[in-house]
């Protein structure tokens, strides 16, 4: 049997919590033994907020190791690089190019790294970067932001079919079923066309 | 998000009543699930994390009475009234919380029960949310009162209802402590049958065993040493104690969260794990002692099984190797007991931190922006405003523990005398001052001081999730309550002056505390308005926002030093001020990021060159 660790990282208040609650709830409908960690409190207010979600056959620590992440959702892009140690050379990270600033950038006291996608790729790192906010407004609902996401994540998870659909059926009020579901389909859409495109490129090195 | 599990608990339970289920639930969910299997039937708390969603999840089951108590002694006393009623009770908080309620506690072991009472106590190792990381299996030994602890929701759910077992069988109170790592993991979780509830609430009247006159309770101290043996004896065949067989050259004693981590770092090793960790099973210990080369406790915080099992004369490590502060992990008990773990791993790199701030809009900010205008001693409390000791605000001076503000100001100001007026200033939540700062308002008239307390009235309990509180009129299961009269309460006291404003206007507050920080007598500020997370607050339709002028602004930063998250610092380079029209010397200006933007509008007296202005744009639009 297949197992994973996922690592949900952002700012508090972009719907982390309810993502990896999603992701857990569909994998444990695949089968799995799953458990899922997270912080409230005083946490949650505007500061980092980190979610890890493992899953597999039994699962004991609720917590995962340095340097054993496999999947890494990224809400934010400057929290994309904050757990670097968690991460292994085949980790493969999910970043939202969302950038939202810090208290200590927004006073000018300190600057938001210029390009955190190339320090992460020049780890080698494979990174697939995701506009999820302006697909989002491109639905028409910026709260969507999340479900994108989790729609990226779907490409990665041994998840049985139909088995997203259904978890998001029993989350999502009726009203905003059809939105919700057009966010997931678009980011799963981006996630995949980019690993197309990756095989691709990948061919034509061999060839 | 509690909505739904319980209504898929229920659910599934209604179609399949006797059939086993599995579901996905938070520590504290199954926590509930617990008690509602137990056939609970009154559960008090005062909200804490990581102990919050206990009593929010219980409150949604029918046939519990469930409710907010003002503070945690008040809320074991509650459940231990309901325990002397003859039914099944429990109180739960956050570690913090014991110190309130050890009073009733430590007596709570003489009187015993008549119906099953449970106290759970949530720890915070590594204090994610917490002032102090203390460890509370220490209250299992000082108070004598067995303790259970489980290591992930499916034993949490099981060990609740345990502990009712153990509390009725035994004549005694159980504890039962959960840390952050077992309250807010989700995990799968079995459902089981309801208990129907054990007995009717009835009236006994027992003095010998309720009414704690020295005479009593002599007599009662002698029944708990009695009852201790016996729990020692239950302790040796607990099935949850248990012992699993492995590699015999290391084995390893550990119990909650920390059980699951030897795992994942040893598996073959050889584990006793104690689901009671007070009192202790010393046989077993024992002859799991006599078979292991090496023995290793490996437990978060004190040395507390350590310590029993060194007293026991067994041979073991400890604490030489795993730390005695912050959270457990696979990592560091793989490193601490091998002396290596996986380290090629990437270096971290040098970013920002991203501590936690006050929310765009937080009717917090204008108090304490006024408040370090004063430039006074700020004696601060615990709630979402403690973020105002973090900078730009950097105003806060002292915050202990839960209504302590009160007491610590007026302290400081009989330590100076007469120099301490108009320099010193307690400030605290509207839940806090309910929960322990009234009695501290008393000493200050009491005994003639001149202390000025704060009160900064956001209309519910922020901080742990918007619980309702006695000063918000609201129950924990939304019904109408008495409100609280926050200002009649402070002249009732004997407070004379008493001033309530609104911390959106900046000046005003400043002005109107600035006169009452000065005076020679008692008094009281109540700063009220709704925080703006209240979903009433969120669904304003006609919520303003502001935008700066940017040829008006002269980069002076008055307004940056709200530490606003909506208000941004753009830095900018000599051409670039000339291509502005900046003065050359000018070094940036503030824009208004229209998203995080909440209209609170403090921000417009801050700026002595009417850059900040209502933003009217896009008002059609909203």
């Amino acid at each position: 049997m297949k197992s994973g660790n996922v690592i949900f990282c952002g700012v508090g208040g972009q719907g982390i919590l309810f993502a990896s609650e999603i992701t857990s709830f569909v994998l444990m409908k695949s089968g799995f033994d799953v458990k899922k960690s997270e912080v409230h409190g005083m946490a949650q207010r505007g500061g980092s907020v980190v979610a890890h979600l493992r899953y597999g056959e039994k699962i004991y620590s609720p917590l995962i190791e340095p340097g054993t992440v496999d999947i890494e959702v990224a809400f934010e892009m400057l929290e994309s690089v904050r757990y670097l140690p968690y991460l292994k050379q085949e980790s493969r990270l999910i970043v939202n190019m969302q950038k939202i600033l810090p208290s200590s950038v927004v006073t000018g006291a300190e600057r938001y790294p210029d390009d955190v996608l190339a320090e992460l790729r020049k780890r080698g790192l494979a990174v697939f970067p995701i506009d999820a906010y302006e697909t989002a407004k491109s639905l028409g609902e910026i709260r969507a932001v999340n479900m994108v996401l989790i729609g990226a994540l779907s490409v990665f998870l041994p998840a049985k079919d139909g088995a997203f659909l259904a978890v998001i059926r029993e989350r999502v009020q009726e009203k905003f079923l059809g939105v919700n579901m057009a966010a997931f389909n678009k980011g799963r859409d981006i996630i995949k066309r980019m690993q197309d495109e990756g095989d691709r490129t990948h061919d034509k090195i061999l060839a | 998000m509690i909505t739904y599990t319980q209504n898929f608990i229920l659910e599934s339970m209604e179609a399949k009543s006797s059939v086993e289920e599995k579901v996905l639930l938070s520590g504290n969910e199954a926590i509930a699930l617990g008690a509602h299997e137990a056939g609970v039937k009154v559960a008090s708390a005062y909200p804490g994390t990581p102990s919050t969603e206990i009593l929010e999840n219980l409150s949604t089951y029918k046939g519990i009475y469930t409710e907010w108590a003002p503070n945690e002694k008040v809320a074991v006393e509650v459940a231990l009234g309901a325990s002397f009623a003859g039914v099944r009770a429990l109180a739960s908080m956050k570690h913090v919380g014991l110190n309130i309620a050890a009073d009733p506690l430590f007596t709570s072991a003489y009187t015993g029960v008549r119906g099953g009472l449970v106290i759970i106590t949530a720890d915070d190792p590594e204090m994610h949310s917490s002032q102090n990381e203390q460890d509370n299996r220490n209250y299992a030994f000082a108070a004598k009162i067995p303790m259970l602890e489980p290591s992930d929701p499916a034993e949490a759910k099981e060990f609740l209802k345990i502990a009712f077992e153990i509390s009725e069988e035994f004549d005694t109170p159980v504890l039962f402590r959960s840390t952050t790592r077992v309250s807010h993991v989700k995990g799968l979780v079995s459902t089981g049958e309801v208990q129907s509830s054990k007995g009717k609430a009835s009236i006994e009247k027992m003095p010998e065993k309720f009414v704690m006159l020295p005479a009593n309770a002599r007599k009662r101290r002698r029944e708990l040493e009695k009852r201790m043996e016996k729990l020692r004896a239950l302790a040796e065949n607990f099935a949850e104690n248990k012992i699993e067989w492995g590699d015999k050259t290391k084995g390893f004693i550990t119990s909650g969260v920390s059980y699951l981590y030897v795992k994942e770092a040893f598996p073959e090793a050889s584990v006793l794990k104690l689901g009671m960790v007070y009192p202790f099973p010393e046989k077993m210990l024992k002859s799991f002692a006599r078979e292991i080369d090496e023995v290793f406790i490996v437990e978060e915080l004190d040395p507390f099984i350590e310590l029993h099992v060194k007293a026991m004369g067994i041979g073991c490590k400890g604490k030489e190797l795993i730390p005695a502060y912050g959270e457990l992990n696979p990592h560091i008990v793989r490193k601490a007991i091998k002396g290596d773990g996986k380290e090629n791993l990437f270096e971290p790199m040098e970013i920002p931190q991203r501590p936690p701030n006050l929310c765009p809009g937080c009717p917090h900010r204008g108090v304490f922006h006024a408040i370090s205008r004063l430039g006074v001693f700020v004696s601060g409390d615990i709630g979402c405003y403690t973020l105002a000791a973090l900078k730009p605000l950097s105003a806060m001076d002292s915050c202990v523990c839960m209504g302590a503000s009160i007491g610590i100001a007026f302290g400081m100001e009989k330590a100076l005398g007469k120099e301490a007026l108009g320099k010193i200033i307690a400030v605290i939540g509207d839940s806090t001052f309910i929960h322990s700062g009234i009695t501290g308002l008393i000493d200050i008239v009491y005994n003639r001081g001149f202390t000025t307390v704060v009160i900064l009235d956001n209309r519910t309990t922020a901080m742990t999730g918007h619980q309702p509180n006695p000063s918000t009129g609201q129950t924990i299961a939304g019904d109408y309550s008495t409100v609280i009269d926050l200002e009649a309460i402070c002249r009732a006291i004997g407070v004379t002056h008493v001033r309530t404003v609104n911390p959106n206007d900046v000046e005003t507050t400043y002005k109107v505390l600035k006169q009452e920080v000065e005076r020679p007598e008692p008094s009281v500020v109540i700063t009220r308005y709704p925080c703006v997370l209240l979903p009433e607050m969120r669904k304003r339709k006609d919520k303003p926002r502001y935008m700066i002028i940017q040829k008006n602004c002269t980069g002076c930063r008055s307004c940056v030093k709200l530490g606003c998250p909506a208000i941004e610092w753009v830095p900018v380079t000599e051409q670039e001020a000339k291509d502005l029209g900046f003065k050359v010397k000018q070094k940036g200006y503030s824009r208004i990021n229209v998203v995080l933007c909440d209209g609170c509008g403090q921000c417009v007296t801050l700026c002595k060159f009417n850059a900040i202005v209502l933003d009217e744009s896009d008002r059609e639009k909203r």
